[in-house]
């Protein structure tokens, strides 16, 4: 399912003292089957953005349509829950909107909804809880006696038991240990590239951007500030440094060495891979000249 | 959703209100809350009703602002007005359809009723729309302080209500979050029968308690290792200063009552 945002604008509180711009003339377009990071500072209006991707906010100026459906300013919406059983939406620290008496029941309270029998419920359970990577023996258990991380998971799984076509991840990895960092990253990798998932993340790191997406926009003061594929929003770094945001480590490294060599690479790695074998052939080519 | 809401809330600006001292504007609150009760036929209401908008006017708060945050309570005044219109069977019969019996009084009961209710609801409004919750909070622990001789915890009071309109906004904003946690979920809270929306209560309640129990937790424990051991001894970062503007106020409300007692029937 495509989705695109035209000339988007919203406003919090409009016609109130408090009003004020959160985002203005935000245009994306996220084409079915894109990994799309989404990228900025705390208050540049990224978790804006996100909220219109499953018209949980209506621009007060501007469109955004969602697979067939579109959602314009000032304007009445109807079916809305169409939509939102479309777009799942993994908003952060997801471990607060569990509520449940078991696992089980709270993993199936988003398919029920979107009228799902219980039987077929209860089996996406137990398919999503393996692909959060938890045992099945948990189901019967209360998720407010889980640890922290395990609520992550449990919760992540109850938006994947709505089998989304779109999945919008709002800081997934917060507050976790590295590892389970990891885990839940390459898990949302594989689902996007097994299922052809379209899958938007929005993050504050730049590694999991250059690693994982295909699409990466960058916000600031509420506007897009550029887009791109990551090879071309990395290859120029200065400028994202000048924008006051991080480049990856990889990135930065290979900016260090080619300032000691005082000589340029043929182009910006995004991998400890890539730049490993670069870094190999330059030396290895270097030894034979 | 809840973005309209007014109470409680303060809202910024450089006015003559905004300035004057908490205690005296608890004190003028107090002090009106009384003297609305003089108030019994339409002289003395005109007087109260003229008082409040020169108060509103005085508050700088934009009227449209007002406006949007008190069409919710605009209902409820009507409501009453209603039900007194409907209810009161004395004076002269103005109006007569079948069962239905409108009377002069009750015309009149009802006006003043919800007159009375409506300028309540404004004044009121006016302390918190120009008072930070923590000045208000000051001034009622300074004004309750004699209360301390009989051991009446007003400390401990004050820093109950100042936690807990501290926490107001973040209720708020926590309920909103969850709540679009939820609706992303499919849950439906504007509409579908009755039964349903009072259930789909339930995903939003439960979150919310469970972090605010939580909330509280950590905030008794960040309290205690910064050493807070009650109000024993304990120095303001704050001072209130009475002010001749505060005298002017109390002074005027002075005249306001003078006057009532004289125009009241």
């Amino acid at each position: 399912m495509d989705i695109s945002l035209s000339h988007v604008e919203y406003r919090y509180q409009a016609n109130t003292p408090f009003e004020s711009l959160a985002i203005q003339d935000v245009s994306i377009d996220i084409p079915a089957g894109t990994y799309m990071a989404i990228i900025g500072h705390t208050g540049s209006g990224k978790s804006t953005v996100l909220q219109h991707l499953n018209a949980l906010l209506q621009p007060t100026e501007g469109t955004v349509l969602i697979g067939s459906h579109e959602i314009k300013a000032k304007q009445k919406n109807k079916n809305l829950k169409n939509i939102r059983q479309k777009v799942g939406i993994v908003f952060q620290f997801p471990e607060h909107q569990l509520f449940e008496e078991t696992v089980e029941k709270d993993i199936i309270f988003g398919p029920m909804n979107f009228g799902v029998s219980e039987t077929e419920a209860k089996k996406r359970a137990r398919h999503a809880l393996s692909q959060v990577g938890m045992q099945e023996e948990i189901l019967n258990k209360s998720p407010f006696d889980l640890s922290g991380g395990q609520m992550r998971r449990v919760a992540i799984a109850g938006v994947l038991a709505m089998e989304p076509d779109v999945i919008v991840l709002d800081e997934p990895t917060a507050g976790l240990d590295p590892r389970g960092r990891k885990e839940i990253m390459d898990m949302f990798y594989a689902l996007h590239k097994e299922r052809k998932l379209s899958t938007i993340l929005v993050t504050h790191s730049m590694e999991d951007a250059a690693k994982y997406a295909d699409q990466i926009v960058i916000m600031q003061n509420g506007m897009v500030a550029k887009k791109g594929t990551p090879e071309e929003i990395f290859s120029s770094p200065k400028e994202l440094i000048q924008m006051g945001l991080d480049v990856p480590e990889v990135v930065r490294f290979q900016l260090k060495m080619e300032e000691r060599m005082g000589r340029k690479m043929s182009k910006i790695y995004l991998t400890i891979e890539q730049l490993t074998s670069a870094v190999t052939e330059l030396i290895v080519s270097g030894e034979r000249v | 959703m809840m973005e309209k809401m007014i109470f409680g809330r303060y809202v910024p600006a450089d006015s003559v209100i905004h300035k004057l001292d908490p205690r005296s504007k608890l004190m003028i609150i107090f002090l009106f809350v009384c003297i609305i009760f003089l108030a019994n036929n339409w002289e003395t209401y005109v007087l109260i009703g003229i008082y409040t908008f020169f108060m509103l006017g005085m508050s700088r708060i934009p009227f449209r602002f007002l406006y949007g945050g008190l069409k919710p309570v605009i209902w409820l005044v009507l409501f009453t007005l209603v039900l007194q219109v409907f209810f009161t069977k004395q004076g002269n019969l103005l109006y007569e359809l079948g069962p239905i019996k409108i009377y002069e009084e009750g015309v009149r009961q009802g006006i003043f009723i919800s007159m009375r209710f409506f300028f309540l609801i404004l004044m009121t409004s006016l302390l918190t729309l120009t008072t930070t919750p923590i000045a208000i909070t000051d001034g009622l622990e300074t004004l309750l302080n004699p209360v301390k001789k009989l051991h009446f915890p007003v400390h401990e009071m004050a820093l109950m209500m100042s936690i807990s309109l501290r926490f107001i906004p973040t209720l708020m904003q926590e309920t909103d979050k969850i709540m679009k946690a939820q609706i992303a979920r499919g849950v439906d809270f504007a509409g579908g029968p009755i039964k349903d929306r009072i259930k789909a209560v339930i995903p939003l309640l439960i979150p919310l308690f469970v972090s605010s129990f939580k909330r509280a937790e950590e905030l008794a424990i960040a309290m205690e290792a910064r050493g807070y051991r009650g109000g024993e001894g304990r120095t303001k970062y704050r001072q209130l200063s009475w002010k001749t503007a505060d005298t002017i106020q109390l002074f005027l409300l002075a005249i306001i009552t003078i006057l009532l007692f004289l125009l009241r029937s």
